[in-house]
């Protein structure tokens, strides 16, 4: 049963495919988006073979200077800490943690909220009750005070800055998935798959799920971009982790430096990558808005 | 008509079947005191108007209520089982769609729109048989063919069908386990005349094919006349009358059939006006203490506003709940006129 299960879902998701290509090709701005994230999924998978530099070394210019503070040059491209740390490898690396947290949170918590929304819609009553109460609580949770508390309790762990992020940002999309789910039930073939014998999680996760899963795959996008700021956010304040490089590590460490006023080059490539990742998410997420909402179409 | 009807003639057997709705109004007795019997090899139709309990009635039979409906019965035995006493994974895995399958109201609807037809009624099958995805498949390609569809549109999707094509692979699909029983929920209202009859002429032909009784339930008299061995008519949650086919239209007692009958125009006197029952059905809030038809009832008596009558038994098969039942023939004469549905307005 669970093994044909999971073959079937399998079947389903190699038939996706193509379609989720298409429906990312079809929006010009998702198109664009869409070759961002490739180019910076390169960068994170070959990041060891890119940077020159370990992100912590110390680097010497060919004239055998320590390299410090050195703005953007063919030797150091994007220029260099008060430390002589090589910002170019640093950044590259960095890519690697950040899509990571990036993709583990936005995944784990659209799968939280996803559950959390299809069996509290589907089931309704108590169960509803309990788990949306649940929701509405988590809502009333300040970020920052929540990862500091963790942070403060388990140290400065990359899993734990996963967790906090996570255990913050399923909660919309729980709700979204939960509205669309209510509605979906009413349907006619949701009658007619139970007049069938299909049992309750047969229906959640066969009848409903693939017509919630635009909304999903909406929210997904959201999540991945929502934790990739909230880390570099969380990184920036120092409640980062202390051990790997991250781009808002690398704000952080500029802060520290005390040189924000003159090292320019300093700040400008880890904003701008965290803007174009972000950015580009979104624009992905466009197009799979206007499957989710047809009348954002462009007649 | 002098056959002698054994226990184990009777598919399924209903006896004081009645739904409770809770709601902010009250107690909705959507179905009272409800009994019937289904024969080995009928179609049994139900007729009735919008909102007299007939879906309903079904979506009892079959546990589909919503929670805020409760339902009992004194007996409801399918074949020899008790419907009321299985649990509900037994009455899902062994019952449903194996024994009682359902073609819902409204079917051109009822096809999950992001899952091919074919891989649906697969899956129907494959949740109550152990047989591979080849077989399943092998088996869906026969029951389109029984349905007159090609066997290549399984691969299709629902929004490639047209609204009879639907309507078909619905039957298709609930003749996939040889159910003992099929209930066909408005089968073909929203369909065009044409598609209606072609709808019909193969469920016709399907029935010389299989031995499966059918319950019909439509608001179409034409339709259940044209189709059904017996007939109840259906009305404020009540069977105001049964019978077989032919002895409700040619002997109805009951001045609820009575004023169906006017409705519906005839072949043999054309022209003639089609009279209407004025009013509308009852809300049916609160326990019933009247006849449900007594506020449209232009034969009603006083007891009729206090008393419900009970079924009375007219020959062998034909039962009907009515105190006026005697008084049938002057009844059926008075009914004709269309002056006497007027007198209430």
């Amino acid at each position: 049963m669970l093994a044909s299960t999971a073959s079937r879902w399998l079947h389903t998701a190699r038939l996706g495919i193509g379609e989720h290509y298409r429906i990312i090709q079809s929006n010009p701005l998702s198109r664009i988006g869409f070759r961002l994230i490739v180019v910076f999924l390169v960068i994170a998978a070959f990041a060891p073979w890119i940077a020159p530099h370990d992100p912590w070394e110390m680097v010497y210019d060919k004239d055998g200077q320590f390299a410090s503070l050195r703005p953007p040059s063919w030797e150091f491209p994007l220029g260099t800490t008060h430390l002589g740390y090589d910002l170019f490898s640093q950044l590259v690396l960095a890519a690697r943690t950040t899509l990571v947290i990036g993709a583990v949170s936005g995944i784990i918590s659209i799968l939280i909220g996803a559950n959390i929304g299809l069996i509290a819609g589907y089931y309704g009553g108590k169960v509803d009750e309990v788990l949306m109460r649940l929701t509405d609580i988590l809502y009333g949770m300040p970020f920052l005070p929540f990862i500091i508390v963790l942070i403060a309790l388990f140290g400065r762990k990359l899993e734990f800055v996963i967790l906090a992020i996570v255990l913050i940002i399923w909660r919309t999309s729980a709700r979204v998935i939960r509205a669309q789910t209510i509605s979906i039930k009413q349907r006619q073939f949701i009658l007619a798959a139970k007049a069938r014998g299909a049992s309750d999680l047969r229906i959640i996760y066969r009848h409903i799920l693939p017509n919630v899963l635009p909304l999903l795959l909406l929210y997904a996008a959201f999540n991945i971009a929502w934790s990739i700021i909230t880390e570099a956010s969380a990184s920036f304040l120092g409640f980062g982790d202390g051990e790997t490089i991250s781009w808002g590590g690398m704000l952080y460490e500029l802060w520290l430096s005390g040189k924000t006023r003159v090292a320019w080059w300093w700040f400008a490539a880890p904003s701008i990558c965290i803007v174009l990742l972000v950015t580009s998410l979104v624009f992905v997420s466009r197009a799979y808005e206007e499957v989710a909402n047809p009348r954002l179409r462009k007649r | 008509m002098t056959k002698v009807t054994t226990a184990d003639e009777f598919v399924l057997q209903v006896r004081g079947l009645g739904v409770r709705y809770q709601t902010s109004q009250g107690t909705v007795h959507a179905v009272s005191d409800v009994s019937f019997e289904v024969r080995k090899n009928e179609v049994f139709g139900i007729a009735g108007e919008s909102g007299c309990g007939k879906s309903t009635l079904i979506r009892a039979l079959l546990r589909l209520l919503p929670d805020n409906a409760d339902s009992a019965a004194e007996l409801a035995l399918y074949r020899d089982q008790d419907l009321y006493g299985l649990s509900d994974a037994d009455f899902r895995q062994n019952i449903l769609w194996q024994e009682i399958s359902l073609v819902p109201q409204s079917a051109m609807n009822s096809l999950n729109p992001v899952y091919r037809v074919g891989d649906q009624v697969v899956e129907a099958i494959r949740t109550h048989r152990r047989v591979s995805k080849a077989e399943a498949r092998g088996r869906v390609a026969e029951l389109f063919d029984v349905v007159g569809l090609q066997a290549d549109l399984m691969q299709s999707f629902p929004h490639e069908f047209s609204g009879g094509m639907r309507q078909r692979a619905m039957i298709a699909m609930s003749l996939a386990l040889d159910p003992g029983l099929i209930i066909m929920d408005e089968p073909t209202t929203g369909l065009d005349v044409l598609v209606q009859e072609r709808i019909l002429r193969r469920i016709r032909e399907i029935r010389s094919e299989i031995s499966s009784s059918i319950i019909l339930i439509t608001h179409d008299i034409a339709v259940i006349a044209e189709m059904s061995d017996r007939i109840a008519i259906m009305y404020g949650g009540q069977f105001m009358e049964q019978a077989n086919a032919i002895d409700l239209f040619e002997n109805p007692y009951h001045p609820y059939t009575l004023g169906l009958k006017n409705a519906f125009p005839s072949i043999r006197e054309l022209g003639s006006e089609l009279i209407s029952i004025p009013g509308s059905p009852p809300t049916l809030v609160g326990p019933v203490t009247n006849c449900p038809f007594q506020p449209r009832c232009p034969f009603h008596l006083d007891r009729c506003a206090s008393e419900n009558p009970l079924p009375i038994n007219f020959g062998e098969d034909h039962q009907v709940r009515c105190f006026r039942s005697e008084d049938a023939n002057q009844l059926r004469h008075l009914a004709a006129e269309k002056s006497t549905w007027r007198s209430l307005n």
